[in-house]
């Protein structure tokens, strides 16, 4: 492989594990509540400045990182309690709606605290030099850690759905929750827990993001929607479509930006290559949900 | 289709109301209301100029193409059932289209492809073929698809007009001036510019207020009450569903032109999908399925921004906090209430207010 496919490759690996963190906490929120949740990536945004305030405190990524975790998946325990538990049952125009009067509020809240303009989180100093993968190539470690922490994280969630009680609470909810409430599953608790969990996974996406994009006010809102593609291409409900949906959504998008420019300059010069480029290969990735809806609204990971 | 659905969902999101009647198109009362309106708006940039304030006669006339694009939303959610989370994309083509011809009557083409004549019926068709385009892909689909299928479409409408360099990318279009109309009518003059979009708001309403109440309107209202009975006793529901989609994307389209003409500017913000959420929280505010929903919530919500923000940065907070309460309490937005006052003034609220508690509970429950 040459470097520059590897690169890419890495890129788009990176990209598609970030979506997959937050498409996870978004897909079990839909498929176990049935409930479209726009604030997702408002928790997005409070996890990365969660991460900031504790790093301020603390000085440490290592640390402030999973106190900003934890931080964040209290804030969703208590917006599930409050609000959003509030929710479940009404209509999706009603859901869409909360939930984006959330992202107001969360936006502003966020604006009083931090100010509009982004802020940095620093790389942690061990991690801020390239790492040579071969004699001519190197890349970030930091990134390498990323799409490491990220693999990681897959794993354990997995071993979460699939060998744990609270797992199995899960499956048991999203696939029959009556019958589950019927057997014995405490369902309010399984719902403010997995809304906590999506927090979560969400907080570390935020927070270990926050030194390659930095944190933003409304940060969420573009990528919260690249996280709603992913669910309905992987079937909503369905942590094993999220995290194909993601890796294919990571690719498809870092593909199209790093190759189409050249096919634009190569076949078709009259278009401005910067430009257009970035935004065909976003265009596809909404295509590919569009298609999918249309032929297999169930998702392409799932039985039913 | 919609039966086959995995959970039990509440059926299609908004009730449309009750028809009052076969007694033509408004009450009595209803009539008082709209030409006391008409007179305050055609009235109003007198006031203004005479106050010295004429900086809000450029603000109501902002206010007047919100409840256009708002009204138009109103004819899909309300009274198709057809909740689309895209409909800034039909907004955002109609700005993109005056934009488009005030750049081709620069170019090559003559002066009066920009001409109000011209520029504004074809952001209306521009508008209206996305909407056919969209549409018949998009109502293969039910319920949540429905919603997650629009906002794709508006996603990629977005992501075309962000990249296209010579529309101005990320920075949107500055156009030279508004449109040219003739009749010894001055676009550029913010006061007949507002008595024009005055007067396509009144026709808009009035339209779609016939439309709503035509035999079309009645037919798609009992689709969105009962697809499948409507389906069984021969109404071609696709047909008219796409119908819809087509109106409401010109109407909104026509919005857009408009906007692009207030503001000598078309930026690509118009087509975000946050821009969709805020049609949305318009209409919701307002009143899903009322005659006046779109209005009351634009009117209501353009004001708040205003006075809101002229005390404090952070109006979207409180918006947004009102939005929250106005979905929790189960209310149907200001058209309900007024409906409400309305029917207990007159003192017959039994049938009414009945009617419209069912109707609440539709819209929001």
């Amino acid at each position: 492989m040459s470097t520059f496919a590897i690169e890419q490759t890495l890129n788009g690996l990176q990209l598609g594990l970030m979506l997959f963190l937050l498409a996870a906490g978004l897909t079990l929120v839909f498929g176990i509540m049935d409930l479209i949740n726009l604030a997702h990536g408002s928790l997005y945004m409070f996890g990365g400045f969660l991460t900031v305030v504790f790093m301020r405190l603390t000085g440490n990524f290592a640390i402030a990182l999973p106190l900003g975790i934890v931080a964040a998946g209290l804030l969703g325990a208590l917006l599930e309690m409050t609000l959003l538990r509030r929710l479940y049952g009404r209509s999706h125009l009603s859901q869409v709606l909360a939930t984006f009067g959330l992202i107001l509020v969360s936006n502003d809240a966020i604006r009083f605290f931090f100010g509009p303009g982004a802020v940095m989180l620093d790389m942690p100093a061990a991690l801020s030099q390239p790492l040579a993968l071969t004699d001519h190539f190197s890349y970030s470690s930091y990134r390498l850690v990323v799409i490491a922490v990220g693999i990681l994280t897959a794993i354990l969630l997995s071993l979460l759905i699939n060998r744990t009680r609270f797992g199995m609470w899960i499956r048991a909810g999203a696939s029959d929750r009556e019958t589950a409430q019927a057997m014995g599953v405490n369902i309010r608790l399984v719902f403010t827990l997995v809304f906590a969990l999506g927090a979560m996974l969400c907080a570390l996406a935020g927070g270990l993001l926050g030194p390659i994009f930095s944190v933003q006010m409304g940060m969420g809102e573009s990528i919260i929607i690249l996280a709603f593609v992913v669910v309905v291409i992987g079937g909503m409900g369905s942590i094993k479509g999220a995290f194909f949906g993601a890796i294919a959504i990571g690719f498809l998008d870092t593909l199209g930006r790093s190759l189409l420019p050249s096919v634009i300059r190569t076949h078709f010069p009259d278009l401005s290559a910067d430009t257009m480029a970035p935004a065909i290969a976003a265009m596809l990735t909404y295509a590919l949900m569009i298609a999918v809806l249309i032929w297999r609204p169930q998702g392409l990971f799932k039985t039913a | 289709m919609t039966e086959k659905t995995a959970h039990a969902m509440p059926q299609a999101a908004v009730l449309p109301p009750v028809v009052p009647g076969p007694t033509g198109m408004l009450s009595r009362l209803q009539w008082t209301a709209a030409l006391l309106a008409l007179a305050a708006a055609i009235a109003f940039p007198i006031a203004a100029s005479t106050l010295d304030q004429a900086f809000y006669i450029g603000f109501a006339t902002r206010i007047m193409i919100y409840v256009i694009v708002v009204t138009s939303l109103n004819l899909l959610v309300g009274y198709a059932g057809l909740v689309s989370f895209g409909h800034a994309a039909y907004f955002g083509v109609g700005a993109y289209a005056v934009g488009a011809a005030s750049l081709l009557a620069a170019g090559t083409l003559p002066a009066w492809v920009s001409s109000a004549w011209v520029a504004w019926p074809f952001a209306m068709v521009a508008s209206a073929l996305l909407a056919l385009a969209v549409g018949a892909l998009a109502l293969r689909t039910r319920q949540v698809y429905f919603i997650m299928i629009t906002l794709a479409f508006g996603q990629m409408v977005y992501y075309l007009f962000i990249g296209m360099k010579s529309f101005g990318s990320d920075n949107g279009m500055s156009l030279a001036s508004r449109s040219s109309m003739g009749l010894g009518l001055d676009l550029a003059s913010d006061t007949t510019f507002y008595y024009v979009v005055l007067a396509l708001t009144a026709a808009t309403l009035l339209l779609l207020t016939m439309v709503v109440r035509s035999r079309f309107g009645v037919v798609m209202q009992g689709i969105s009450e009962n697809e499948s009975r409507m389906s069984a006793i021969g109404v071609p529901v696709y047909r008219y569903k796409l119908a819809c989609f087509v109106i409401a994307g010109a109407f909104a389209g026509l919005a857009g032109a408009l906007l692009a003409n207030q503001n000598a500017y078309v930026s690509p913000r118009v087509l975000d999908w946050t821009q969709s959420g805020i049609l949305l929280m318009m209409l919701i505010v307002g009143g899903v399925g009322y005659r006046c929903g779109g209005v009351y919530g634009a009117v209501l919500l353009l004001v708040l921004e205003e006075v809101i923000s002229s005390h404090t940065e952070y109006w979207q907070f409180f918006v947004g906090v009102g939005l929250i309460a106005v979905v929790l309490l189960g209310n149907n937005g200001i058209a309900s209430l007024l409906d409400k006052l309305v029917s207990l003034l007159r003192r017959r609220k039994a049938p009414v207010a009945a009617n419209h508690k069912a109707i609440a509970e539709g819209a929001t429950s």
